[in-house]
């Protein structure tokens, strides 16, 4: 124990003493969380469209105001011929065109049916359907309102509801998924590097001359790392409750073993790393190409997992962060207990047993 | 005390694959002694070295160090022996009694205990004025003469050198073997590698390793009239050139 309380605090020592680290380690979550709730979002907020009128007339005014006020458009400019649509887009400003034809108000009354066209900047295909699908509500908006005047002999009216985050916030995604990027580049990263320090320093090789039991390194050297991890999560989680407003629906104890698990499994991968690597490059290479890669685009935070060729979907189901991030997304956006997320926190115990077992029966070869 | 044998090895060997690192040797060490380990570089030093310090098991022979098996308790060896390697084995961003307590402890030893014998081990270095300040900033001789004394600091039977003087200047390395000598007299047995033939002059017994054998051991003065030699150094060229095996 004695040992053990030694190595802890020299570990602190190091980490303390290396403020530039140190502030990076605390400092990331709170950059990323900030970077990815406000400025990644896929949300469509203000996005500049032009509108071609060419009725002026009693509809196509509502349904432009109708536009207008809505907070998803901001309306740049008027245009006057087909040539300033391409013109406008070419600016590069101007996302959406909006094109009524002649005599609108008079063909949708008189004969009813008019036509409005859409012109889209598809060179971004998902802010391009997106922007088309909002401007299709508001119309179709206009449209049910004065159908109420009428009587249709058959309609079907669709009514959504979006659960869990009425108002598609983007953020409510974002938090699970920088969590788990966050706790991964701590702990995996760090603790390869540190262990793979100590061999370029020549001090891991006093180490295991010393008595104390290589098992009680690898705890010892991953406990400050805990530590940071779970300041770490506390910082998160403030963050999304209090900034971005995102909450924690469910139990926040269950929200935090399930993180502590999580990062006890990045934890063990980083002590794999450190166990094959000999130097510091090699194995923060290896972390970031083995872990952080696979988390960002595999695990669903950023691609829908659905959507993924199979091999990549089954190789989606390998990558620890996977199952985190939907367990952290159960549990904190849509309010589930551990009986809704038990398979994925079974598979993310057997992936750290599996990790940790591998991790020091290869630390215990290196000695024989 | 002095026929106390604290390293006895019969016939050891260690084998990577077909590659005999170690090739059978058989030697003893005196408590007390300081034991001059030779060899030019892949002679197989630092193999046989793991093998004592219990970071390797052999593939045959046996051994014995602080009187603990090879094979079987390298866990008791461990809390018997000290060790320095040719690598600087300090922490550079912990001060010079953060390094001591910290290699303290891992040795299991009590914080009241501790706390004497680095004000002790400090006034003997003349670091009492450095015990807060970073390693990093000390001249690597100090360094070099603190790590040693931190690898002796638990009071091991016997301490392992590797290589310990490399990269200092003469005159700390005449200061280093000073306190070698100090260690050895106070019963600590040093076993210590080098590539100083001078050094190999301050050791009791000197013995010289060529592809993975001992081809020679003795003290200094018996090897040189052996191989019709004026210095160590002289002698060292001579086996040298009979090996097959290089780095490369």
């Amino acid at each position: 124990m004695k040992q053990f309380r030694s190595f802890v605090k020299k570990e602190f020592y190091h980490i303390l003493r290396d403020r530039r680290t140190m502030f990076i380690l605390l400092g990331m979550p709170i950059v990323q969380i900030i970077i990815f709730g406000f400025a990644l979002t896929n949300e469509v907020k203000n996005s500049r469209i032009a509108i071609f009128d060419n009725s002026k007339d009693a509809a196509t005014t509502a349904i432009i105001q109708e536009l207008e006020a809505s907070r998803y458009f901001d309306i740049k400019k008027n245009i006057y011929s087909y040539q300033d649509v391409e013109t406008a887009f070419k600016g590069g400003d101007v996302k959406l065109a909006i094109v009524f034809p002649q005599r609108f108000d008079h063909d949708l009354k008189h004969f009813n049916k008019a036509q409005v066209q859409l012109v889209a900047d598809a060179s971004d295909p998902n802010v391009a359907n997106t922007l088309t699908n909002y401007a299709t509500a508001i119309i179709r908006d206009y449209q049910d309102r004065i159908l109420d005047n009428r009587q249709l002999p058959y309609t079907i009216h669709t009514e959504m509801r979006m659960l869990y985050n009425p108002q598609l916030k983007g953020a409510y995604s974002m938090v699970p998924g920088v969590m788990a990027m966050v706790l991964m580049l701590v702990c995996t990263m760090m603790t390869a590097i540190t262990i793979v320090k100590e061999k370029e320093l020549g001090t891991m090789e006093i180490m295991l001359v010393s008595p104390m039991q290589p098992i009680k390194i690898i705890i010892a050297k991953a406990v400050p790392y805990l530590a940071l991890s779970i300041v770490n999560i506390a910082s998160i989680l403030l963050l999304s409750v209090f900034v971005l407003e995102v909450p924690v629906n469910g139990s926040l104890v269950l929200l935090i073993f399930e993180s502590i698990l999580f990062t006890l499994t990045c934890l063990a991968f980083g002590l794999l790393i450190s166990s094959a690597t000999s130097s510091q490059q090699t194995a923060m290479f290896i972390s970031l190409t083995g872990m952080f890669l696979p988390t960002v685009m595999l695990s669903g935070f950023m691609f829908p997992i659905e959507n993924m060729p199979l091999p990549l979907q089954i190789l989606s189901r390998v990558v620890p962060a996977t199952w985190y991030y939907s367990i952290v997304k159960s549990v904190m956006i849509k309010g589930t207990g551990l009986e809704a997320v038990w398979k994925e926190t079974l598979v993310l115990a057997g992936m750290m047993v599996f990790l940790l077992a591998l991790s020091i029966k290869k630390f215990k070869i290196r000695l024989a | 005390m002095q026929n106390e044998k604290v390293i006895i090895a019969d016939k050891l060997t260690k084998r990577f694959g077909d590659f005999a690192a170690v090739d059978e040797i058989s030697f003893e060490v005196n408590r007390g002694e300081i034991f001059g380990f030779l060899g030019a570089n892949g002679a197989g030093k630092t193999t046989a070295m793991r093998m004592l310090c219990g970071l390797s098991i052999p593939t045959s022979g046996t051994a014995k160090v602080a009187g603990f098996d090879v094979y079987k308790q390298t866990e008791k060896i461990k809390k018997n022996i000290g060790y320095m390697s040719q690598k600087f084995s300090l922490y550079e961003d912990l001060t010079v009694k953060e390094n001591i307590r910290f290699y303290a402890g891992i040795y299991g030893m009590r914080d009241a205990e501790i706390r004497e014998k680095t004000e002790h081990a400090l006034k003997h270095l003349h670091l009492e004025g450095e015990a807060d300040k970073l390693v990093g900033s000390l001249p690597l001789g100090w360094k070099q003469k603190l790590a040693f004394s931190v690898a002796i600091f638990h009071e091991p039977d016997i301490v392992f050198l590797d290589e310990p003087t490399g990269g200092v200047d003469p005159v700390t390395r005449r200061e280093f073997w000073k306190m070698i000598y100090q260690a050895a007299a106070t019963g600590i047995t040093v076993f210590v590698t080098t590539h100083y033939m001078d050094e190999a002059e301050y050791c009791n017994r000197v013995s010289i390793m060529v592809d993975g054998r001992i081809d020679a051991l003795g003290t200094p003065g018996e090897l040189k009239r052996q191989f019709n030699a004026s210095t160590m150094d002289e002698v060292f060229v001579k086996l040298a050139r009979k090996a097959r095996r290089t780095d490369a």
